[in-house]
């Protein structure tokens, strides 16, 4: 079973040492879990200040800056997982070190 | 019939689940089942071995009917996949010890934390104990279309998310255990002080709630904290009858006619709890029954160990603090010290604001102040309590009491 784990972090809990050896624990997060095979691909993205959010409305192609909600927490990454269940995607996504400064969404790809 | 009922139907219901992972079409042979029970056994009679009846009526319900479908090797191949599912061929009613697994499977399943929690109480009532969703709704006062759309989400999210069928490892037990108990407590508790709405208790309720509690005990018997819990609600079942007056108000403990607590429940109750305190690991759960387990013990309020109670739940506060059970230690400090002490006690939980909205906080504080002969203080809290009670019979009960302490000379 595939999911998208969306990585969200609190900017209000991600202080600089929350975040300090942030980059150290993500990388070994990503080993341990492409060394089981449950993380089939993911990465971080680019702050929110980068976003540009596209609507097409009545033919014409409307452009904004930023993401399109204003929200304490912001995706700051994604990797799609591959879990026997959902037991198993809980299990992972928990040992995500942003899991402690933000929170993490897993929601499964719809089949067929 | 009705005994049959619920102690089949969650057996059967979760038995067919494990062998087609669907849990509508589990739930609608089981319906069958017993609609063709109640259509023949009246006339044939009732079978010797009415569980293993209905089960193989169900079992083969839920072959013509994948068969029809032309479904049946696809589910069936999808869940032997799985590893340990069964087929639809192995005897069903003959392993008795793998039927009891799929009903601690199901009640795992149903009490999955990635459910919300009205979910989990719906599905349980529906799934284990089979209550129809319209009794679930009237239960828990909602219209039929909300819970049958709370069931549905909960099973949608079953199979979309694949929330797994099957007891938890042993990593994951005690915190999944934990949350089963609770929703059985949940339930308990809806059933025994309805939270608003005309009923102060919802018998059934209670009973499935109890039921449940005690075929979890039985699946789990190294899990002192499940007999803890069956016990809890046990001691608390047992005052059912003398917890009501004629017109559906509540009479306090102490005024209780302990004549009419139910004997064998609190013989059971107490049975239960030695059982489950042998394994010397007292949880929650224990330690509330053992507190429920004082008050069985006592003839009446005068005769009751208060000081016992005051250390029960002295060790509740340091394994589960909470607002609440520091009221209630406030109460059995009141008891054992006397009223001043109690609330000191209480005054100093107003104080940090935690408790300022629960009616029960006031009620206690009205209660102290009315034996202390402070009448006019004690009038004004039962007032703020009465404010914020949650059901009519509630209130009636504080108006009663508001009047005592209004009169002249008050009963001290």
């Amino acid at each position: 079973m595939k999911y998208l784990m969306f990585v969200c972090v609190d900017h209000e809990l991600a202080t600089p040492e929350a975040t300090k050896d942030m980059g150290e624990r993500a990388l070994a997060w990503m080993q341990e879990m492409d060394g089981r095979g449950v993380r089939v691909l993911g990465n971080r993205l680019e702050d929110i200040s980068t976003a540009t959010t596209v609507r097409v409305r009545g033919g014409e192609v409307v452009l904004a800056d930023g993401p399109f909600a204003e929200t304490k927490e912001l995706v700051a990454g994604f990797d799609i997982l591959e879990c026997a269940d959902l037991d198993e995607a809980i299990e992972v996504a928990g040992k995500h070190p942003v899991a402690q400064i933000g929170s993490l969404e897993v929601r499964p790809f719809a089949e067929d | 019939m009705a005994a049959a009922f619920t102690d089949e139907w969650g057996r059967i219901v979760a038995a067919l689940i494990r062998r087609t992972g669907d849990w509508d079409l589990a739930e609608e042979c089981a319906q069958e089942a017993f609609a063709q029970a109640l259509a023949r056994w009246p006339a044939d009679g009732v079978p010797d071995r009415p569980g293993a009846w209905l089960t193989t009526v169900a079992k083969n319900r839920a072959i013509d009917r994948l068969r029809r479908e032309r479904r049946g090797t696809e589910l069936l191949e999808r869940n032997a996949a799985d590893g340990e599912a069964a087929t639809m061929n192995e005897p069903m009613d003959d392993d008795e010890s793998g039927i009891e697994d799929d009903r601690l499977r199901l009640i795992f399943t149903c009490c999955h934390p990635a459910l919300p929690l009205e979910g989990r109480v719906a599905l349980t009532l529906r799934t284990l104990a089979g209550l129809t969703t319209a009794e679930i709704a009237r239960a828990f006062l909602v219209s039929e279309p909300t819970m049958a759309k709370r069931l549905v989400r909960a099973k949608g999210k079953i199979a979309a998310a694949r929330i797994p069928y099957r007891v938890p490892p042993a990593h994951l037990l005690p915190e999944r255990t934990g949350g089963v108990l609770a929703v059985l407590y949940l339930l308990f508790n809806e059933g025994y002080a309805a939270s608003g709405g005309p009923h102060l208790i919802r018998a059934q309720l209670c009973d499935e709630a109890v039921r449940l509690a005690r075929a979890l005990s039985g699946l789990m018997p190294d899990e002192p904290e499940a007999a803890g819990l069956l016990a809890l609600m046990l001691f608390h079942h047992s005052r059912r009858h003398a917890r009501l007056d004629a017109a559906g108000d509540l009479i306090t403990l102490e005024e209780q006619d302990r004549g009419q607590w139910d004997v064998a429940e609190i013989a059971e109750g107490r049975a239960q709890l030695e059982a489950a305190l042998r394994h010397r690991r007292a949880g929650p759960y224990q330690l509330q029954a053992a507190i429920a387990a004082c008050h069985a013990d006592a003839v009446d309020v005068a005769d009751t160990d208060w000081a016992q109670i005051t250390s029960l739940y002295d060790l509740l506060t340091e394994v589960m603090p909470s607002p609440v059970v520091a009221l209630n230690r406030a109460v059995a400090i009141a008891m054992s010290r006397g009223p001043e002490a109690g609330l000191e006690v209480i005054d100093g939980l107003e104080a940090s604001g935690e408790l300022a909205r629960y009616h029960l906080l006031h009620a206690t504080r009205a209660d102290l102040l009315r034996r202390l002969g402070r009448g006019d203080e004690a009038a004004a809290a039962y007032g703020r309590a009465r404010e914020l009670a949650g059901s009519e019979a509630e209130r009636r009960f504080l108006d009663r009491r508001l009047a005592e302490a209004r009169r002249p000379g008050g009963d001290g």
